[in-house]
């Protein structure tokens, strides 16, 4: 018997057909939202119909209003945007696709609702016509986003052709300080390795750190190996996964829950299975982090300072260095606590689950915000949860705003945008230029060290507030 | 799909590496219909002022506002998923990229779109766009029958291409009347997997 990865064991209970080492691939469950309209488009084109509705999930994220929803979806200002709800909402309708729907009190972002619901499991192909669906293999599922042409053929045949990605081993092992957060770990990670350095690679976290993560904690993580240009990435299913999972309206439940888990338990990968590549950290050695220019991989401690441009080890990369710090509006040499910063967001596919919002509400008890900031629970379910915590209260009380579900300010296609020039610490997943709206500056951090920025008028390390 | 054999054509270089998806296609205009629109949107903001005027940028400078060819650096085409970004490269003309690596999501975009990503050595891509910077405008070929990129001094570079892809692109094939040709085999295929995980198919509670 080889030894397996988790990864090939997955996948190779998935395949259909081998054409030449191009696979098709049969697919669990397919998620879309607002911004399949492209997807339906070429299936209506086409004259073809959704194969297997049941395993298709829809939700209104990307471009749902975080304020006035209580009109529901006639009360989104903007008829672009307006009609963009209202389509998803008549596709999903016209094909009998499951829909989470802007009124429906489990509505949110498409890698917060299914694992909230049970709908993301261990051992699934899960699709998702977002480059974040990375985000569910935090339960020992390999997913992956895909395009519009990927995904409309996804919906029409509930299968995938993919040739099979390398493996990369990441492995962190030790436990992290106080004020030492998930992010930091992807982000320090996405620092190490390269936003280009998992490129054609699925990513396995392995190692301690990983393993005493809660999964909201293995999902912020998960969520942006995309950013380390990975295709996915996924963590061991576990006690700790098995114990989220339990009860929840998609999970398995009585016999089949034990069946479930007797094949769960099947899945990490083998002692001495071989990953293509291999990369190690240290998680006492990782501090709060913080982005400094316009990619994920431009990242440095809070600690430390922005990098000269003529240090860098090439004339490409100080080209791309300076054209970085040209766009974010920042001098070499300057600390990353200099730097102030005009809004705030919390909240994001990333950062926008409930123990996101406990960490940033320990934070935002210790004074009241110098500059706007917006709280965005990425569902309904986390909105209800944060408002029985009290945890609206506290941020509402240090000057905070506490906004209605939805992607918001990351992707920033709803209305909600920073204003040219605008600097933002974000809990966001990508630094891009003008990611966060035309000429906005992005800065990465955890929700903590953004709550942290708001009281404080600029960044900061928010270890010592909490000392 | 329109089927791609030979292009010979004007070939822009863009120097910067990690060029991501949000520059092809700032997320705005994501929700446009599929169209001729799309040749706007592509690199706007860097094309484009607050007022539409023109911006300094490479490809709104003659001759590469012809060109078909875009020679880039590496990690072309890495973040977001969105398709929206191949639609703006084909509507502006562009039918080939090449560089020395590509996003993964965006390099499979491209080839269910007709428009072929190339990969060659970091060398090879920089001392093409050299070549191109010293001679504006002359003209490229790439042939992916013969899986080859003659750059404008005639050095001639391989690359390497998937064998179905490359089949698709010739022939200008839609993936899903192959995918019909398993119909059977997914039913036999159901058929096992629901006996072996039935909950996955059941209602919810």
């Amino acid at each position: 018997m080889t030894a397996l990865t988790m990864f090939e064991k997955i996948w190779n209970r998935h395949v259909v057909a081998d054409e030449d080492g191009e696979v098709l691939l049969y697919v669990d469950r397919a998620l879309i939202h607002e911004g399949s309209s492209h997807a339906f488009d070429k299936l209506t084109e086409q004259g073809r119909r959704v194969a297997r509705p049941h395993q298709v999930f829809a939700f209104t994220d990307h471009y749902v209003p975080t304020t006035g929803r209580d009109k529901g979806v006639e009360g989104i200002a903007v008829p672009e945007i307006r009609n963009m709800v209202k389509k998803l909402h008549a596709e999903t309708a016209k094909h009998f696709v499951t829909l989470f729907g802007i009124d429906d009190p489990r509505q949110g972002i498409l890698h917060i609702v299914p694992p909230e619901q049970g709908i993301t499991q261990p051992g699934l192909l899960i699709c998702g016509a977002d480059s974040h669906t990375s985000t569910h293999g935090a339960f020992g599922a390999l997913a992956f986003g895909i395009g519009a042409s990927e995904m409309m053929h996804v919906m029409a045949t509930q299968m995938i052709w993919q040739r099979k990605p390398k493996t990369l081993r990441v492995t962190v092992d030790g436990a992290l300080a106080r004020g030492v957060a998930a992010k930091d770990v992807i982000l320090a990670i996405i620092g190490r390795i390269g936003i280009g350095g998992g490129a054609g690679h699925v990513i396995e976290y392995a190692g301690s750190t990983f393993a005493a993560m809660t999964m909201e904690a293995r999902m912020t993580v998960c969520n942006m190996s995309i950013e380390a240009g990975a295709r996915a990435g996924m963590m061991t299913p576990d006690q700790t996964t098995f114990a989220y999972m339990e009860g929840r309206p998609y999970a398995p439940h009585g016999e089949a829950w034990q069946r479930a888990l007797a094949l769960w338990k099947t899945l990490p990968s083998d002692a001495g299975a071989a990953f293509d590549k291999e990369a190690k950290l240290d998680a006492a050695q990782i501090a709060p982090m913080v982005t400094w220019g316009t990619n994920p991989e431009q990242t440095l401690p809070i600690t430390g300072a922005i990098p000269d441009p003529r240090s860098a080890d090439s004339e490409e990369r100080r080209a791309e260095h300076a054209m970085a710090l040209d766009y974010m509006g920042l001098a070499p040499g300057t600390g990353m606590e200099e730097i102030a910063i005009d809004r705030v967001f919390i909240g994001s596919c990333t950062n926008g689950r409930i123990e996101d919002l406990r960490a940033a509400a320990e934070v935002a008890r210790l004074g009241r915000a110098k500059v706007p900031a917006w709280v965005v629970p990425g569902s309904r379910t986390v909105q209800a949860q944060a408002e029985r915590e009290g945890l609206d209260r506290v941020f509402l009380a240090a000057g905070f705003e506490w906004r209605d579900p939805g992607c918001s300010l990351c992707t920033a296609i709803n209305g909600d945008q920073l204003e040219p020039g605008e600097r933002c610490a974000s809990t966001s997943n990508r630094n891009f230029r003008g990611r966060q709206g035309t000429n906005g500056r992005t800065h990465l951090v955890s929700p903590a060290m953004a709550a942290a920025a708001a009281i404080s008028g600029h960044l900061v390390d928010v270890r010592n507030l909490l000392s | 799909m329109q089927p791609f054999t030979t292009l010979t054509g004007i070939a822009a270089p863009i120097d910067e590496p990690n060029v991501d998806t949000n520059q092809l296609c700032p997320t705005r205009f994501n929700k446009t219909p599929r169209g001729p629109a799309y040749a706007r949107v592509l690199f706007h903001d860097l094309r484009f002022d607050a007022e539409g005027k023109e911006k300094d940028f490479v490809l709104n400078r003659e001759p590469y506002r012809r060109a078909q060819i875009v020679v880039a650096d590496r990690n072309w085409g890495c973040g977001s998923s969105r398709e929206s970004a191949v639609y703006a490269l084909y509507e502006f003309g562009i039918r080939c990229v090449i560089a020395s690596s590509f996003g993964d999501i965006h390099a499979n975009n491209c080839f269910k779109n007709g428009l072929l990503p190339v990969v060659l050595s970091d060398e090879a891509v920089a001392s093409i766009r050299a070549q191109i910077h010293a001679d504006p405008g002359a003209a490229m070929t790439v042939d992916l029958h013969a899986q080859t990129v003659t750059d404008p001094a005639g050095g001639v570079h391989r690359f390497t291409v998937d064998p179905v892809r490359r089949k698709c692109l010739l022939e200008g094939l839609d993936d899903i009347a192959r995918t019909h040709q398993y119909a059977e085999r997914l039913a036999m295929f159901e058929d096992v997997y629901r006996e072996e995980r039935p909950w996955l198919f059941d209602n919810p509670r």
